[in-house]
């Protein structure tokens, strides 16, 4: 005998809808077209809300949460699109663009990054903190790939479709805060470590911190459309 | 008491200089000197940077020859690459080149310069501009908003952008022409034809009426650089550079890229942040030469198309050897936008521009690396040197503007002296001592377009920093 189905009906910008217990806000935003949005989210991979890009307002509680982690309830009324969370996603914004060096101009993902698509969808036209510009390395040991982590966001995309996907887990995060950087093994060059050189980190990073050796600019599309494609013919087996 | 007249800005030029004229006690002109008040770093925070990166960082130099830089760097990126790229990506470079080339030409002789030739050096500076000239001559106005056109649209059919395009990329270029755009192409160069004989005319109409800017704009013997082809004509892209000097005779032949560094030296002066290139068995500053239009019409003795070639032979006809004033740069300019024009026509009919094999691809192969080509305004050499991931540990530019700083000295010190008399100067004078700078055309750094109304002032002080005299315009 299987379980039955348990229903929930919701709100979400003042559509009603129905969803699967257990299923995410972002999970059921998008079986309807809602748009909420995300960076540090997937499709094919667990969930962190690491970015909190995907913050929503639910009604009765001051707490914003984020959409990919947070579960529908019954009765549940979701905000997805107010001045108020608009404005807390350009501060994200803002402080991811100062955080590292962000230069689109020049960066080999311009025109297919992730970040730079955001910032203009949410408006960003400028940013308001000092810009840190600290002085961060550049792994090219790779014979394939290149890591810059001046433009890393720390997503932990990476990690997770190393470990997850690829099951190698060479990529993981060293620091804490502000000093946290992505790391292949335990902190060797790229070229040295583990690395099954699959590729599947290069086309999951949303920025122009892991890519293609040779490949720069309208050159360069990442395709992470795979990892569904793979979940489901894990599933399958 | 000596005497100083500065004039801060130097306008109608691309970037940012000045220009100092010191006066002995008897007010006559000592010396003078052309000054670049910028400092860019590009040489320095590109070190750490993958080289595969470099094309489309340093084609953020410049706004007016993006291409030129973003060329030059993959010419040395491929060095690096050990590489021969697809012959259908070389000759889709070489039309972008050609075609920056057209635009930078148009820009240089009607946006800048045409105010003074056309107007007059003493047209009041408040209509001494390109809408003064539209004004007064519609038709060289239209020609000169359409030539430039021209090339930035050509440009912009190739690498999706007018400015800043990331389409060439070391080992060729990143997307094929298409049929569409080839004949797009096509169909714009009748209507650029026509608007270069009108340039072409109206300057030879008009050139009788300076002979005396023509004796004192930088009129002087001295060496000449410029990249031939190996049948003696002009080249912007490939072959090799060829140094003559002022008979015209040849001292070195077939210098490429990775020779570079071994036969010209870098020397630099206080008063400037752009270096002073010269030829280093004549030593500094002795070794010192021209390059761009003028230079490369000295050196080469056929253009290699036959409108272009008609125009040579009229220009050689100006002296027996090299052509030495500097005003017959503006000349020399509107040929080889004629070659530019022929040329792109000529690469359009090659039957392989259609090919899709664009690219070659390689990892690093050499640890230094060097390239070179013909900026419009003269020879641009990039020069990298890589660890053994590729990331770049050293970078050195030489930039035509550099090439051409001292002469660009010599030339405003000999017509501060030609112009300023008993310590007097008027606007005029100021005016005629900038157009020797602009007819160099120098780009350092393409950020000031000036009509009329840039805050230009001439002063005139005492050896004891007094203020004795001041023209504002």
């Amino acid at each position: 005998m299987t379980d039955a189905v348990e229903v929930k009906t919701l709100i979400i910008d003042d559509q009603e809808v129905s969803a699967r217990r257990g299923q995410t806000i972002l999970e059921v935003a998008r079986e309807h077209d809602i748009h909420i949005p995300t960076l540090c989210h997937v499709e094919g991979l667990s969930n962190v809300g690491a970015c909190r890009l995907c913050l929503v307002e639910i009604k009765g509680s001051n707490k914003l949460l984020p959409a990919c982690v947070a579960t529908v309830f019954e009765g549940m009324e979701v905000v997805t699109n107010s001045e108020r969370l608009r404005r807390h996603r350009r501060t994200i914004l803002e402080l991811l663009f100062a955080e590292r060096n962000h230069i689109c101009s020049v960066c080999v993902s311009n025109g297919h990054c992730e970040l730079q698509t955001l910032a203009q969808e949410q408006g960003l036209t400028h940013v308001r903190m000092p810009y840190r510009n600290p002085q961060l390395s550049v792994d090219a040991s790779h014979d394939r790939f290149t890591a810059d982590h001046n433009r890393c966001i720390l997503c932990t995309r990476c990690v997770r479709v190393c470990a997850e996907i690829e099951g190698a887990h060479v990529w993981d995060v060293m620091g804490r805060g502000i000093n946290s950087i992505v790391i292949t093994d335990l902190h060797q060059d790229w070229g040295s470590s583990t690395c099954t050189r699959c590729g599947k980190c290069v086309q999951v990073c949303p920025t122009g911190a892991l890519f293609e050796k040779s490949k720069i600019g309208t050159d360069n599309p990442k395709n992470p459309d795979f990892l569904p494609y793979l979940n489901l013919m894990r599933e399958a087996r | 008491m000596s005497q100083t007249i500065t004039i801060d800005p130097v306008t109608r030029l691309e970037g940012h200089g000045k220009v100092t004229i010191q006066l002995n006690s008897k007010g006559e002109v000592e010396d003078a000197h052309f000054h670049v008040t910028q400092v860019r770093g590009f040489e320095k925070f590109s070190e750490g940077r993958p080289f595969y990166e470099m094309p489309g960082l340093m084609a953020r130099i410049c706004g007016i020859c993006p291409v030129s830089h973003l060329v030059a760097s993959a010419k040395a990126c491929e060095a690096i690459m050990s590489v021969r790229i697809p012959h259908t990506a070389a000759q889709l470079r070489r039309m972008l080149n050609l075609a920056q080339m057209v635009q930078s030409h148009a820009l240089s002789f009607f946006h800048l310069s045409s105010p003074d030739l056309l107007l007059g050096m003493d047209a009041d500076p408040a209509t001494r501009h390109i809408f003064g000239v539209a004004a007064a001559r519609p038709e060289l106005g239209r020609a000169g908003i359409g030539l430039r056109r021209f090339g930035q649209h050509i440009i912009e059919l190739l690498g999706r952008k007018r400015i800043h395009s990331g389409w060439v990329i070391p080992g060729g270029v990143t997307e094929p022409l298409s049929s569409a755009h080839r004949d797009e192409i096509l169909a714009m160069i009748p209507e650029a034809y026509a608007n270069l004989k009108l340039a072409l005319t109206a300057y030879k109409q008009i050139a009788s009426n300076f002979q005396q800017e023509i004796e004192v704009f930088a009129n002087f013997p001295s060496h000449y650089l410029g990249l031939i082809n190996e049948d003696e004509s002009i080249e912007f892209t490939d072959g090799a550079l060829r140094f003559i000097d002022p008979q015209g005779e040849i001292v070195e032949d077939d210098i490429t890229a990775n020779h570079f560094s071994e036969v010209f030296g870098e020397a630099a002066e206080s008063y400037s942040y752009t270096k002073f290139v010269y030829y280093k068995p004549l030593g500094y500053p002795q070794g010192c030469y021209r390059v761009g239009p003028l230079a490369r019409l000295n050196i080469v003795k056929q253009m290699g198309t036959p409108l272009a070639d008609k125009e040579l032979a009229e220009f050689k006809q100006i002296a027996e050897g090299p052509v030495e004033s500097s005003f017959h740069y503006h000349h020399a300019r509107l040929i080889e936008a004629l070659y530019g024009i022929e040329k792109i026509e000529r690469i359009l009919a090659d039957p392989l521009i259609l090919d899709t094999h664009v690219r070659a691809s390689a990892g690093v192969n050499r640890l230094e690396g060097a390239g070179q080509i013909e900026a419009p305004r003269g020879t641009l050499v990039h020069n990298y040197k890589v660890d053994e991931n590729g990331k770049i540990v050293w970078a050195n530019l030489v930039v035509a503007t550099g090439h051409n700083n001292r002469a660009m000295d010599r030339g405003v010190l000999q017509a501060s002296k030609a112009y300023v008399k008993d310590g007097k100067f008027t606007e005029g004078a100021l005016n005629r001592v900038e157009a020797v700078v602009r007819t160099f055309d120098p780009c350092l750094s393409c950020s000031t377009h000036a009509f009329g109304q840039m805050p230009l002032v001439l002063s005139l002080v005492s050896s004891n920093g007094e203020v004795l005299d001041r023209l504002v315009r």
